[in-house]
């Protein structure tokens, strides 16, 4: 028989970056958040107490922790708030992974030892304007091999810490050989990009509902050139990269979704314990009960599934169909419970300066970013083997 | 330079805190146990005097067997080893029982510096560090909000009304400090992995040789005679603004002796 009971490490862990975000994040992130300001004091804090580094081995100035350690952690921070949480799930999960899985000894040791360390942050390349979830059939980026450079020319779109002043590289995938045959899938690689390599632009900040304390922008690409030396991992095998980068991104989102709709629970539990209608507290009222039942039902629900995933995972077990079924869950339970806190807070719940308004705005993402909710479908459908065919 | 920080669990501050009606002890078992606050302050300053002048971190508790989780606290913030004193006996010891214990066991150890918080957050009394200089013959350097170490001589700003006096001693001393001098870390994963390796030792009354006559409830010198619940809070005075609304400001403020 399994148990989920964390071991004494994780849950120090979880305690540690508990009482940060509590006590670091909490009080600030409001702020940047209202002024779409990315939070170079608080992510320089979580560097240093290694949140950059956890899933990495110490060799490369990591924490010699696993994916679980990395998921404990968003969890966590996104008890308290989203934008913190993705910046560090899209910059090690998404960002530093394919070095590290990928990677040539001299690309691991050039970058992850800064990106480790938070000190700078990588993004990852994948979504286009011209389609995030028909991968390649939306992908018009390429890079063609001239002499000993690769030169790229498209756009990304929605690119996570992609235009930071501590960004450091861009995972690009893009597609490198010609005109397929028929039916066939056209080669696709992946291209470390430094941040400021001529020919890349960095588009503005987009204006977004939610994450508004995280960095996502266009990427432009005009005839980018970068040393052949950058193709990351083998040429032709990007297709599969990514969809081993995303199995793990995804079990990241469902832990970071889990945090959201926890921390729903606590707002509300608080607040219904505090605010009085017609005589009674809030929590007098079954109705309202009944709601916070549900609420931590889904929140739970969504923690199994992810530490399944996770601990599957960090054992080297495959994990598709499990990490969509995190993910799928969980960020529905993240949107159920944000609007159902929101309800819970009446007006209040819907001024930006409580923190389940900022729950709200945060949510929907959750089922759009890494695969949305219609795509986690597609693959745990599949993984059933139930296909289209008459 | 051998660093000791003395570590004290406390009841979690935020939680509900009450005294056992049959002792009048703090009663410790039904809440959660933190490192008192100062305390961090005093873990972080020891690591980073550490850090600075090539030196070693041992954390010294006196406590129940559940002060081992704020012992591993410590650690894994990076200290390099711990001695946990924990005895039945120790139980119910009050500032000069606990101040007896420590310096014995201190003095066993031996120190250069001793680190340790202002106050603790459960019973505020904040003699210990003197009383911990006076037992072990050394200079007492309190309230520190910055310190600094050269050679055989500390300096400390030790925090007062008005800003801070400077104060010098040689090595070795007591130094405690307030929440001004630093900002603690928080625990990372490698810390808290490497914490597990790291030794302390456990000792009890007999191990350290301490009389167990001197501490504990029975020696206490000072007794609690009674205490009550804090009354509930009241609702506050609210002062309608016609015109006189600072005069009667005023009033209020002269009638609870606030001015
Ligand atoms: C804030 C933010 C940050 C992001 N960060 C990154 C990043 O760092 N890197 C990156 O590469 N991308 C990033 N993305 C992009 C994100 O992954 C994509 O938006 C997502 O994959 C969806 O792609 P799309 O927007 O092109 O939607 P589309 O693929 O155009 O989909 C539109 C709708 O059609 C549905 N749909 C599509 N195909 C089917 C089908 N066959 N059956 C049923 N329904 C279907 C989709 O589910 C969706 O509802 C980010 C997005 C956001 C909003």
């Amino acid at each position: 028989m399994i148990s989920y009971r964390l071991d004494e490490e994780h849950e120090a862990l979880r305690d540690s970056v508990a009482d940060f975000a509590r006590q670091i994040v909490a009080p600030v992130i409001g702020g940047y958040y209202e002024r779409g300001e990315f939070p170079y004091e608080i992510i320089g804090r979580m560097g240093k107490l290694g949140l950059f580094g956890l899933p990495f081995p110490e060799e490369y100035g990591g924490m010699g922790g696993d994916l679980f350690a990395l998921c404990l952690a968003l969890e966590e921070l996104a008890r308290v708030d989203s934008s913190v949480a993705i910046t560090l799930e899209a910059g090690v999960a998404l960002g530093a992974m394919p070095i590290y899985r990928f990677g040539t000894a001299e690309q691991r040791e050039c970058w992850l030892p800064e990106l480790c360390s938070g000190e700078r942050l990588a993004a990852f390349g994948l979504t286009e304007p011209g389609g995030g979830s028909d991968i390649p059939g939306g992908m018009r980026t390429t890079a063609r091999l001239e002499g000993q450079e690769w030169v790229i020319d498209g756009s990304k779109s929605f690119i996570t810490n992609s235009g930071t002043d501590i960004t450091s590289v861009v995972t690009v995938l893009a597609i490198t050989g010609g005109q397929p045959a028929p039916g066939r899938r056209p080669e696709i690689s992946s291209v470390l990009v430094p941040a400021g390599t001529p020919g890349l632009s960095v588009g503005g900040k987009y204006s977004k509902v939610g994450w508004c304390a995280s960095d996502t922008r266009e990427l432009a690409f005009s005839g980018c050139r970068v040393p052949a030396g950058n193709l990351l991992g083998e040429r032709g095998r990007g297709y599969a990269q990514f969809l081993q980068i995303l199995d793990e991104g995804r079990i990241a989102i469902a832990a970071l979704a889990t945090g959201l709709a926890a921390g729903c629970v606590t707002e509300c539990l608080r607040y219904t314990d505090e605010r009085v209608a017609f005589g009674h507290r809030l929590g007098h009222y079954q109705g309202l009960r009944f709601k916070l039942a549900d609420m931590e039902a889904r929140a739970h629900t969504a923690r199994l599934a992810w530490y399944d995933a996770a601990a599957r995972a960090s054992a080297g077990e495959p994990v598709k169909r499990q990490a969509a079924i995190a993910k799928l869950v969980a960020s529905n339970a993240a949107m159920d419970n944000a609007r159902d806190a929101t309800q819970i807070f009446g007006g209040y719940g819907y001024m930006n300066e409580y923190p389940v308004a900022r729950f709200y705005r945060d949510a929907k993402v959750l089922e759009i970013g890494e695969g949305t909710s219609e795509v986690q479908r597609m693959i745990i459908a599949r993984e059933l083997g139930v296909t289209d065919r008459d | 330079m051998n660093i000791v920080v003395c570590v004290k669990q406390v009841p979690d501050t935020w939680a509900e805190r009450t005294l056992r009606p049959a002792d009048s002890c703090l009663d410790r078992a039904s809440v959660d146990g933190v490192i008192n606050e100062l305390d961090e302050y005093a873990i972080e300053e020891g690591l980073l005097q550490a850090e600075a002048h090539d030196g070693e971190v041992t954390i010294l508790s006196m406590g129940p067997q559940k002060a081992a989780e704020s012992i591993r606290k410590a650690l894994s913030m990076g200290a390099d080893k711990a001695v946990h004193l924990v005895d039945d006996g120790l139980a119910g010891s009050d500032a000069l029982g606990t101040s007896l214990a420590l310096s014995t066991v201190l003095a066993r150890i031996g120190f250069d510096l001793v680190i340790l918080g202002a106050e603790a957050t459960d019973a505020r009394m904040g003699v210990l560090p003197a009383m911990l200089a006076e037992r072990l013959r050394v200079p007492q350097l309190s309230l520190a909000r910055k310190v600094e170490i050269d050679g055989n001589t500390v300096t400390v700003h030790r925090l007062t009304e008005y800003g801070y006096d400077q104060v010098v001693a040689s090595l070795p001393a007591v130094v405690s400090v307030v929440e001004k001098i630093n900002e603690p870390r928080y625990p990372s994963f490698k810390g808290i992995m490497a914490a597990k390796k790291k030794p302390v030792e456990t000792l009890s009354l007999a191990d350290a040789g301490i009389d167990p006559a001197q501490v504990g409830l029975g020696a206490a010198a000072t007794e609690v005679l009674s205490f009550a619940k804090r009354p509930p809070r009241q609702a506050g005075t609210i002062v309608k603004d016609e015109g006189d609304g600072g005069s009667k400001a005023a009033e209020f403020l002269a009638a609870q002796k606030f001015i």
